[in-house]
């Protein structure tokens, strides 16, 4: 519903989008430049007007659990940058001769080996971390943003512009979950990235660490206070109802 | 006793969406009116309950270290953890399809009332998180991962259900504008999982 609405809601240009429904027909890409303003487009759109977490409501599922301190979020967001910039760019390539009765299971063929891949790197060479984060990195594989920017984006685009689209998307996800991730470790126990921050004055003036930041409801409120802030800064995105 | 402690466990405490936030997406996309959230919370429910314990059978007797020993002893040393993800979530992708085509077949009635829900579920975090947690779980018998499965399931209903009831009420309240829709429903359910954290610490 949300997903549908807001995609349709876009304000991309009659002019663009007339355009890429040419390339879409004709299967062939344009010669344009390199980081054309298209292009361009694809990258910066998914971290404001088109974030796959306030605005498509995609992906919410493996992301708010590991908020709690800002180094598994970070390492999360990049796990999800490469998994979608890879798994888009390889079901593009694959796209024409997918059968698309059996596509979903091709799909998640390709991004359940993206996500080994990962898993077994974060396990070699950052094991604490890859213990923090535990289930959540096998969850990237069911994560909705990443199947849905399959869907709708990486089987009718080119290989270069699905790849913008899944570093873009999965940029625009890893800034919600950092931002999330900086608030409660900040006010949840003083810290950022394990450093504490606030200094000691600060503590002994009466300041306490607020515990409750820590636990998982807070990560729900803070994503609301930032879709509220968001919406507010930009007020094309407020929903009717 | 043992079961009906990780019964409630898994409905309450270790409440899939609000202790764990998944499912996270359907809960919010489906959530809109009491009717698709029933059906969607009964198909949850039922793939929960069916695809734990098969893939508990998978785990114990395919993936784990040494599991491949019924075979023959030779493969004692064996280690096939790592396909975990890529098994699981071949199971729980066919699972659904076969659910799917027996309910069209046994119960054309139900399977017109869940409709689009039942394929959707193949990529639901809430079922693949089951499976995952069971394995972490060590669970000591098929009957452990039924119950954990069908508990998870309706645990998953009860909050969507939750939600959807207070959203049809919610329409009719003066919400800030840029707080309506997405931004009130996240907060809401804070509070929801806040409320369902006072179960904490129940020992039955």
């Amino acid at each position: 519903m949300n997903t549908k609405d807001n995609l349709d809601n876009n304000t991309v240009s009659e002019e663009v989008k007339k355009k890429e429904m040419i390339m879409f027909l004709s299967g062939s890409e344009e010669k344009e430049h390199f980081l054309s303003k298209a292009n361009r487009k694809l990258l910066t759109d998914p971290l404001d007007d088109n974030n796959p977490i306030t605005v498509q409501v995609l992906g919410i599922c493996s992301a708010l659990a590991i908020t709690v301190q800002l180094k598994p979020a970070i390492v999360m967001s990049l796990a999800v940058v490469f998994v979608m910039a890879f798994s888009n760019m390889i079901i593009s390539i694959l796209r024409n001769s997918i059968p698309s009765r059996i596509r979903i299971i091709v799909q998640l063929v390709v991004v359940a080996t993206m996500v080994i891949l990962v898993d077994q790197i974060l396990k070699a060479f950052a094991y604490d971390v890859s213990k923090q984060l535990s289930i959540f990195i096998g969850l990237i594989i069911t994560n909705c943003i990443i199947m849905g920017r399959l869907e709708a984006f990486a089987l009718g685009n080119g290989i270069y512009k699905s790849f913008l689209d899944g570093v873009g998307n999965a940029a625009g996800y890893g800034l919600i979950l950092i931002i999330v991730a900086f608030f409660r470790e900040l006010f949840g126990s003083g810290t950022l990235l394990g450093y504490t921050v606030i200094p000691e004055a600060v503590y002994s003036a009466g300041y306490e660490d607020n515990g409750f930041f820590l636990l998982s409801p807070m990560a729900l409120i803070v994503v609301g206070v930032v879709i509220w802030v968001q919406r507010s800064r930009n007020r094309k995105l407020i929903e009717e109802n | 006793m043992e079961l009906v402690n990780l019964f409630t466990k898994s409905i309450f405490i270790e409440n899939m969406v609000f202790a764990y936030f998944l499912g996270m997406c359907s809960y919010l996309a489906v959530s809109k009116t009491v009717k698709t959230a029933v059906g969607l919370g009964a198909a949850v429910i039922f793939v929960l309950a069916v695809t734990v314990p098969v893939n508990y059978l998978i785990d114990t007797y395919f993936l784990q270290q040494g599991a491949l020993t019924w075979l023959s002893p030779q493969f004692a040393e064996v280690d096939l953890s790592f396909l975990t993800f890529i098994m699981f979530i071949a199971v729980i992708a066919s699972m659904v399809q076969l659910v799917e085509m027996t309910v069209e077949k046994f119960a054309p009635a139900l399977y017109g009332a869940l409709g689009i829900f039942l394929p959707l579920i193949a990529v639901n975090c809430a079922i693949l998180g089951g499976s995952l947690f069971m394995q972490q779980k060590d669970f000591i018998g098929i009957h452990e991962a039924g119950v954990y499965g069908l508990g998870s399931g309706i645990g998953f209903f009860l909050a969507i259900l939750g939600i959807a009831a207070i959203r049809e009420k919610i329409a009719y309240s003066n919400v800030p504008a840029p707080l309506k829709g997405l931004g009130i429903t996240f907060i809401i359910t804070g509070l929801m999982a806040i409320g369902f954290m006072s179960f904490m610490g129940i020992d039955l």
